[in-house]
């Protein structure tokens, strides 16, 4: 069965990732790391980035040789080029910061299980040429690494008080410990997703009420 | 039945090749990175222990490395052997000696590992001679749960137990006179135990057990030496047939 391919690029190639379809906050894939290392923005930023550089390479590399991998074989390959580009992603942070690379554990090397970044190649770069797919998990990439900073910014600030390590509050701020903790995870993550659902909702509602408001019109005259 | 099936499988060859390319691209990929990296990784790493070591004996500013190996103790070269090699190499011990401005010994530090929740906990230790006590310690890597395991690190009670750990050698000078040993939350009343996190029980364990194991294998081998390691230009200058270049000064 030959796979169709829609080849324009459009903006919403891009976009999708980051508003429409963000991998957290509307598809909630990659829950583990979104959990575990947003307690800082630093750790946040640098998780979403080595999750967004591994989802390029491989994403890439699967559009590439889509038309050679047999399907029978497709997962395992998969899984052997995105183990390749984590195990690159892990020397190198190595090589950037050894504290980094402490604190972001061993988050790093389970981005390998990361299900969006098999869920990408299974749902998009294996049907799509190779800049299309670019644009696309770049966008999905940056949407990952924005909904990690929301989480992250809002645990460090009630959590530990400061911003990238400033301190934000004065000496008084009794800092809010539960946030760093995993339970300010979960609590976090449920009030972003709340405030997504909520402006969603009233987004569609907004919509109809327009749309019944021309369809009366129309009616009228 | 299986003929009908046929067309539309791929032949086993070409998942056998396709798999083998792809896995042997990978490897390429991977050594290419890991041989690119090694370097920095490297002095990151020792950057890393070097603080660490200032860390857990304040007082010093300056620090040797020595192994012990075959009885004897000699300065060690990080850049000529390879460090992962000797660590595996059970019969060489490395320790590193800190010394204040005046060269004065300060305390020794030396690795030591034990199983934590997750994985290894590596972590370094300070020992002072001087009162034959444990007076801290920092982590190398661990991989603990963070905010349960990590807790070792910034749990005050738990780091009180390293003002002064008790680690001296029996009479013989053969072991520790009392095994270092993580006690339950509350219930330390020797010099030698570790009062354990409560929550964090596990990772507590692992400090202790690594601690007394690091020092139970390198302190009575320590002992005959540490009247020569006393002052930084006694050892400097100790054996004859090392070159000046043998001798490393990491100093900062």
């Amino acid at each position: 069965m030959p796979i169709k391919e829609d080849n324009k690029i459009t903006a919403d190639t891009f976009l999708d990732g980051i508003w429409k379809e963000n991998p957290v906050f509307v598809m909630l894939l990659g829950m583990c790391p979104v959990l575990a290392v947003t307690n800082s923005v630093s750790n946040a930023l640098a998780m979403g980035l080595a999750t967004t550089f591994v989802l390029l390479c491989s994403s890439s590399l699967i559009s590439l040789l889509r038309h050679l991998i047999p399907k029978e074989v497709r997962i395992a390959t998969y899984i052997v080029i995105i183990a390749t580009f984590v195990t690159i992603t892990d020397y190198v942070i190595q090589a950037v910061s050894l504290e980094l690379y402490n604190a972001l554990g061993a988050f790093i090397q389970l981005i390998v299980v990361n299900c969006m970044i098999l869920g990408r190649a299974e749902a998009y770069a294996c049907k799509h040429h190779l800049l299309k797919t670019i644009v696309n998990s770049l966008g999905m990439g940056l949407g990952f690494t924005f909904a990690l900073l929301c989480l992250g910014s809002v645990r460090e600030l009630l959590g530990n008080g400061s911003l990238l390590g400033y301190a934000i509050f004065g000496d008084s701020f009794q800092p809010w410990v539960v946030m760093v903790l995993p339970p300010g995870g979960f609590i976090v993550l449920g009030t972003w997703l709340l405030l997504f659902n909520w402006l969603k909702e009233r987004k569609i509602n907004n919509e109809k009420n327009s749309s019944n408001t021309f369809a009366n019109d129309k009616g009228v005259a | 039945m299986s003929q009908d099936h046929s067309p539309q499988r791929a032949s086993s060859l070409s998942m056998i090749i396709t798999l083998g390319v792809v896995a042997m691209l990978s490897g390429l990929l991977v050594v290419l990175t890991w041989q690119l990296t090694l370097a920095p990784i490297q002095e990151n790493q020792r950057i890393m222990i070097e603080k660490a070591i200032f860390q857990v004996i304040p007082e010093a500013t300056q620090r040797r490395t020595y192994q012990i190996k075959n009885n004897s103790l000699t300065p060690y070269d990080s850049h000529k052997s390879n460090a992962g090699k000797n660590r595996k190499n059970n019969s060489a011990l490395l320790f590193y000696a800190a010394y204040d401005d005046r060269g004065q010994l300060k305390g020794i530090a030396a690795e030591a590992a034990a199983q934590g929740y997750a994985d290894m906990v590596r972590l370094l230790y300070g020992y002072d001679p001087q009162c034959q006590c444990i007076r801290g310690f920092s982590v190398i890597k661990m991989t603990e749960t963070p905010g349960l395991g990590d807790k070792i690190l910034t749990d005050q009670a738990f780091l009180a137990n390293f003002s002064a750990l008790d680690a001296r050698l029996d009479k013989a000078h053969n072991t520790l006179a009392h095994r270092i040993v993580t006690v339950k939350h509350g219930s330390k009343k020797q010099a030698w135990e570790i009062d354990a996190i409560s929550g964090a029980t596990i990772t507590s364990k692992a400090v202790g057990k690594a601690i007394n194991q690091g020092a139970e294998q390198l302190l009575p081998r320590l002992y005959p030496y540490l009247s020569q390691l006393q002052t930084l230009n006694a050892s400097a200058t100790k054996p004859s047939h090392n070159k000046k270049g043998t001798v490393i000064n990491h100093a900062d």
